[in-house]
C-alpha cells in the first residue's frame, strides 16, 4: 500500500508501550473502587504480619475477671466470654483467615479451572466422564463435600484448607467450561490450531486468558465463602483448635451471646465484610483492567 | 414534495467526544420514487434512517439541527404518539438481519397480526385474515401462519420482514441493507419481490446500501455518502454513466465487474476518517487523488452539474474555474 | 507441480437426525502460484471444503496429497510440517484474532512455535512481514481492537505468511470488509501470489470477486461439485443450471446490461442423509424424472470443464 502524499497521521510514530504488567497496572490505578480495595487488603496483610508487634494482647491471654467487656480505650474491641482481647484475636486471626480463603480459593480455582477447561476443550468422552463426576460432587453441597474429605484427612490447617479447596472445585469447573465453550468456538482458536499450535498452547494461551473474566469473579466471591466454610469447620471441630484466633470461629463462638454482647460478634464480622467487599471490588477491577478492549 | 430531508444532522457524544455521524444532509422523495442511499460502514447512513424515524438512541445520540418533513409536518416536532402512529402506519422500516427482527417465541402469522392490530384497529379475526393475505403476497404460503421462525429459512424470514413493514401500506419504506445477509440467489427472490411490492403499493422507498449492484437494481435516484455527508446525487443514470465526485469514481473502480476483466483493482487509499475529527475542508482530500490546495481549507458545497444531478466538490463550479 | 490433490474427499457430520453430508465426493487438483476458487451459497459445505483439505477437520473419506505426497493420513512431526506449509485467512477479521495478544505477538505466534529462528530474528521477521502486508510498523504493540477491520486482516494475512507455506486457504477473506478496503486487501492478496508464487483456495460466495483472482472456480452445491472449470469458461458457458441461476441473480452494477433472471423456487433439500438423486432437482426448472431418481456423476464436457447434471448435453 503506497502511503498518501498528505498523510494526517504520522506514519513513523511507534505508539510507545509499557510492559503488560505496566498496562494492566495504569489501567488499575485510574479504578478507584479497585485501589480502595487494593489499600484495605494491603492493610489487612500488614495487620497480619505485623500482628505480634501491634497486637496488645496474646489471642490466648484469659482474663476471667475481665470478661465481656464493651469496646473501650484498653480493649479497643472488648473482649469475650474468656476475657480475651478480641482486638488482637482479629489481628492474629487475619493470619489464619487470609490464608485459609486465598489458599483454598487457589485449590479450587487452578484444579477446577483446570478440568473444566479439559472438559470443555476436548469435549466428547473426556467432557462427559469429568463433567459426570463433577456433577456427582455438585450435587452434594460444598460444606458436606468439605466437612467428609476434613474429617478423612483429619483437623490441622493444611487439610482444612485442601478440603474446603476441594469443597468448591466443582463451581469453578462448572464456570470455567462455560467460558472456555464460548471461547472455543471464536476464529481465532483455530486460527492458532492451523498454525501448529499444540492443545496445551491453545488452552493455556488462547483459551484461558479469554475466559479470565468470570473465574476472578467466582473467585473473589469464593474467598468470603471459603473463610465461611473454614469457620463452620472449625465449630465442629474439624478445622483448628480452639484458642486458634480464625475469624469465622470467632463468630460462632460468640453467637450464643449475641443478644447481651454484640461486639463479640460484630467486629469478626465487619472484618469478614471488609475482607470480601476488598476482594470484590478489587476482583473486578483486577478483570476489567486484564481486558486491554477496555481501555479508557 | 411528498418527503424531505432538510439540513438534518445527528452528532453522539461519548466521553467528551463528538462524533459527527450525519452533517447538514438534504433529501427528497417523490411519490413512488425509490432512492439509494449508498456509503461504505461510518458513512452515516443507518444514524441518517434512524433519524428519519426520530429514533436516534439518546443519549448518546442526538438531532443537532433539521426537519424531516412528512407532507409538509416536521416529525422532529411531531408529539410522541403522533409519531408513533406515523411508525409503521406511514413509514415503515425493514433492518439488516431478519434473523433479529423476528421473535423466536411466537409464531410468524401471529408477529405479523399483531402489527396490523395495533397499527389498523382491526379485530383479531381480521387482522388474522389480513396476515395470510400478506404472506402471500411476500410468496409464502398462508398455510405456514402458525410456524415458528426458525422454521423458516433466512430468505423466507426477510421476506416476513418485508411483509410486517408492508402490513400498514406505508407511503414510505426504509430500508437498511435488506438483502445484506442474504445469499445471492435468495437475494434476487427478495430484490424481485420489492420491485414488485414497489409497483404494486406505489410506495416510495429508501434503500439503504453498500452495494452498487443492488442500487442499479432497484433505484430511480442515488445519493452517495461519505463521512456523513451527501457527496453526490442524481438519478441513477447519472450516477452510473457519469460519476463525478471523485469518491464515486473510486467507489466504481474497487468493485470488480463480473462482466469484464481487468488485472488489478483501484483501491482507495486510507480510510474513511474519524467521525470524531474530521478532517477541515472536504472531509475526502485526504484520501482524494484530484485534491487541490482549496480542497484543504474550505468546505465544498453543492454544485449542480446537469438537471438534478449534484456534486459536493471543488473541482466544479467555482472551484474548477480556480483550478 | 500440483501443490494440492484431493480425490473423492468426503465430509460427514454426525447430527442427531442422521448424516450431514458437508462434503461429497469433491476431487481437484491446484497447481503452484495458481487460485481456485471456491463459490457457493451458505450452508453449501465450501467453508468445512477449506479446512478439511488443510486437515483442521478430519476427512471421512478421500485422499489428499500435498505436493505429491499423501499426507491423507499425516500424524504428529508429518502433520505439523503440513500446518507450517498450508495457511489459512479467516472470514471475520475481528474474531479471528486474539483479543489479548498484540499485533507482534499475533504475527510471531507461529514463527515461535515452529522455532523459526531466535528472539531477535523473530522480531526482526515480524518487521518485515508488516511491511509486506501494508502495516505501519507503529501499530506493532496495538491490540486488535484498536485497528479497523481492513489493518485486522492484514494482520491475518502477516499471520498466514509468517511460515512461508505453499499453500493458503481464504475462507471469505474480504466478505467482512468495505468495498473500498475489499479492493485494497485483494491487490495485497494478488502481489503477494506472484512474489512467493502461493496456491489459494479462495471460498467466497462473491462472483465477481472470485472471477477477478481465481483461475479455475469450483461451484458447490450441498456438499457436491456442480460445476468446475477454468474461470473465463465458468462465465462464458456456464453449464449447470445452478451456476446459471447464480450468475443471474448477481445484481450488475453496469445498469445497461441486463440479464435475463433465473429465480429459484422450492425449498433447498435437507443435507442430511440426503437420497440418491440430484440435489439441486427440487430447485432446478429443467429437472426430470431421472434428476429425482439418480446422482448425476461429474462429467467432462470440455477442455478442463466438469459439470454434475443429467441435462448437460442438451440445449437449455
Amino acid at each position: 500500500m503506497s502511503e498518501n502524499p498528505l498523510p494526517l497521521e504520522k506514519e513513523n510514530e511507534v505508539y510507545s508501550r509499557k510492559s503488560w504488567w505496566g498496562e494492566v497496572w495504569g489501567r488499575l490505578y485510574l479504578n478507584k473502587m479497585a485501589m480502595a480495595g487494593l489499600a484495605i487488603l494491603i492493610i489487612l496483610v500488614l495487620a497480619a504480619i505485623f500482628a505480634d508487634a501491634i497486637a496488645p494482647f496474646g489471642y490466648d491471654d484469659q482474663n476471667l475477671n475481665e470478661t465481656f467487656l464493651r469496646p473501650s480505650l484498653s480493649h479497643l474491641f472488648g473482649t469475650d466470654n474468656f476475657g480475651r482481647d478480641i482486638f488482637s484475636r482479629i489481628l492474629y486471626g487475619a493470619r489464619i483467615s487470609l490464608t485459609v480463603g486465598l489458599f483454598s480459593v487457589s485449590i479450587s480455582v487452578v484444579a477446577g479451572g483446570l478440568l473444566g477447561a479439559v472438559s470443555a476443550y476436548y469435549g466428547h468422552m473426556t467432557d462427559n466422564v469429568i463433567m459426570r463426576l463433577v456433577d456427582v460432587f455438585l450435587a452434594i453441597p460444598g460444606i458436606l463435600l468439605s466437612i467428609s474429605i476434613a474429617s478423612a484427612l483429619g483437623p490441622g490447617l493444611m487439610n482444612m484448607m485442601i478440603a474446603v479447596g476441594i469443597g468448591s472445585l466443582p463451581t469453578y469447573a462448572r464456570v470455567t467450561r462455560a467460558a472456555v465453550l464460548s471461547i472455543k468456538e471464536q476464529e481465532f482458536i483455530e486460527a492458532a490450531v492451523s498454525v501448529g499450535a499444540s492443545n496445551f498452547r491453545v488452552i493455556l494461551r488462547h483459551i484461558l486468558p479469554n475466559c479470565l473474566a468470570p473465574i476472578i469473579v467466582q473467585a473473589t466471591l469464593g474467598v468470603a465463602s471459603a473463610i465461611l466454610v473454614a469457620a463452620s469447620m472449625s465449630f465442629i471441630g474439624l478445622g483448628l483448635e480452639p484458642p486458634t484466633p480464625e475469624w469465622g470461629a470467632m463468630l460462632s463462638v460468640g453467637r450464643p451471646f449475641i443478644r447481651d454482647h454484640w461486639h463479640i460478634v460484630t467486629f469478626p464480622g465487619i472484618m469478614i465484610m471488609f475482607t470480601i467487599f476488598a476482594l470484590n471490588v478489587f476482583g473486578d477491577g483486577l478483570r476489567d483492567a486484564l481486558d486491554p478492549r477496555l481501555k479508557r | 414534495m411528498f418527503f424531505e430531508i432538510k439540513d438534518l444532522s445527528i452528532h453522539y457524544s461519548t466521553g467528551g467526544n463528538t462524533f459527527k455521524a450525519v452533517n447538514h444532509i438534504d433529501l427528497s422523495v417523490e411519490k413512488g420514487q425509490t432512492i439509494g442511499l449508498v456509503g461504505e460502514t461510518g458513512a452515516g447512513k443507518t444514524s441518517t434512517a434512524l433519524g428519519i424515524m426520530n429514533l436516534v438512541p439518546n443519549p448518546p445520540g442526538r438531532i443537532v439541527s433539521g426537519e424531516i418533513l412528512l407532507e409538509g409536518k416536521d416529525i422532529l416536532k411531531m408529539s410522541k404518539i403522533e409519531t408513533r402512529r406515523v411508525r409503521g402506519n406511514r413509514i415503515s422500516m425493514i433492518f439488516q438481519d431478519p434473523m433479529t427482527s423476528l421473535n423466536p417465541t411466537i409464531t410468524v402469522g401471529e408477529q405479523l397480526s399483531e402489527v396490523i392490530r395495533v397499527h389498523q384497529k382491526a379485530s383479531k379475526i381480521e387482522a388474522t385474515l389480513k396476515a395470510k393475505e400478506m404472506l402471500e403476497t411476500v410468496g409464502i404460503s398462508g398455510d405456514r401462519y402458525g410456524e415458528y421462525p426458525h422454521q423458516f429459512s433466512g430468505g423466507m424470514k426477510q421476506r416476513v420482514v418485508i411483509s410486517m413493514a408492508l402490513a400498514c401500506n406505508p407511503e414510505l419504506l426504509i430500508a437498511d441493507e435488506p438483502t445484506t445477509a442474504l445469499d445471492v440467489t435468495i437475494q434476487a427472490q427478495v430484490l424481485e419481490l420489492m420491485k414488485k411490492l414497489k409497483n404494486d403499493f406505489d410506495a416510495s422507498m429508501l434503500m439503504i446500501t453498500h452495494d452498487l449492484g443492488v442500487v442499479a437494481e432497484i433505484c430511480d435516484s442515488v445519493a452517495i455518502m461519505y463521512a456523513g455527508e451527501i457527496i453526490e446525487f442524481g438519478s441513477l443514470e447519472d450516477i452510473f454513466d457519469s460519476p463525478s465526485h471523485p469518491y464515486t469514481v473510486l467507489l466504481f473502480g474497487c468493485v470488480p465487474d463480473i462482466d469484464s476483466d481487468v488485472k488489478r483493482l483501484t483501491p482507495i487509499e486510507g480510510l474513511m476518517p474519524d467521525p470524531s475529527r474530521l478532517p477541515e475542508g472536504c472531509h475526502f482530500y485526504p484520501r482524494c487523488p484530484k485534491r487541490i490546495p482549496i480542497c484543504a481549507g474550505e468546505a465544498p458545497v453543492n454544485v449542480e452539474i446537469g438537471d438534478g444531478h449534484k456534486v459536493k466538490c471543488f473541482l466544479f463550479g467555482k472551484g474548477a474555474a480556480l483550478n | 507441480m500440483n501443490t494440492l490433490e484431493v480425490r473423492n474427499l468426503k465430509k460427514y457430520f454426525k447430527t442427531p437426525r442422521g448424516m450431514l453430508h458437508a462434503v461429497d465426493n469433491v476431487s481437484f487438483t491446484i497447481q503452484e502460484g495458481k487460485t481456485l476458487g471456491v463459490v457457493g451459497e451458505s450452508g453449501c459445505g465450501k467453508s468445512t471444503l477449506g479446512r478439511t483439505v488443510i486437515r483442521l477437520l478430519e476427512k471421512t473419506d478421500g485422499e489428499i496429497f500435498f505436493e505429491g505426497q499423501n499426507v491423507s493420513d499425516a500424524k504428529g512431526k508429518k502433520l505439523k510440517a503440513l500446518r507450517g506449509n498450508t495457511q489459512m485467512i479467516f472470514q471475520d477479521p475481528f474474531s479471528s484474532l486474539n483479543p489479548r495478544m498484540t499485533v507482534s505477538q499475533t504475527i510471531a505466534e507461529p514463527m515461535r512455535i515452529y522455532k523459526r529462528g531466535g528472539r531477535k530474528e523473530i522480531v526482526e521477521r515480524v518487521r518485515e512481514l508488516m511491511e509486506t502486508v501494508g502495516l505501519s510498523q507503529r501499530f506493532q504493540d496495538s491490540y486488535p481492537h484498536e485497528l479497523d477491520g481492513g489493518r485486522r486482516q492484514r494482520i491475518g494475512v502477516a499471520r498466514a505468511l509468517a511460515l512461508n507455506p505453499k499453500l493458503i486457504v481464504c475462507d471469505e477473506p474480504v466478505s467482512a470488509l468495505d468495498v473500498s478496503i475489499q479492493a485494497q486487501i485483494i491487490n495485497l492478496m494478488q502481489n503477494l501470489q506472484e512474489q512467493r508464487n502461493l496456491a489459494y483456495i479462495f471460498i467466497t460466495h462473491d462472483l465477481s470477486v472470485v472471477r477477478h483472482i481465481s483461475d479455475e472456480i469450483l461451484v458447490m452445491y450441498l456438499g457436491v461439485e456442480a460445476e468446475r472449470c477454468p474461470a473465463k469458461e465458468l462465465f462464458k458457458n456456464p453449464a449447470h443450471p445452478y451456476t446459471r441461476a447464480l450468475l443471474s441473480a448477481i445484481p450488475r452494477v453496469n445498469i445497461h446490461k441486463k440479464t435475463e433472471r433465473v429465480i429459484l423456487e422450492g425449498e433447498i433439500t435437507s443435507p442430511i442423509d440426503p437420497p440418491d438423486a440430484c440435489r439441486f432437482a427440487a430447485r432446478c426448472q429443467y429437472a426430470l424424472d431421472i434428476c429425482r431418481r439418480r446422482e448425476p456423476a461429474l462429467t467432462e464436457i470440455g477442455e478442463n470443464h466438469f459439470a454434475a447434471c443429467h441435462r448437460v448435453g442438451e440445449a437449455l
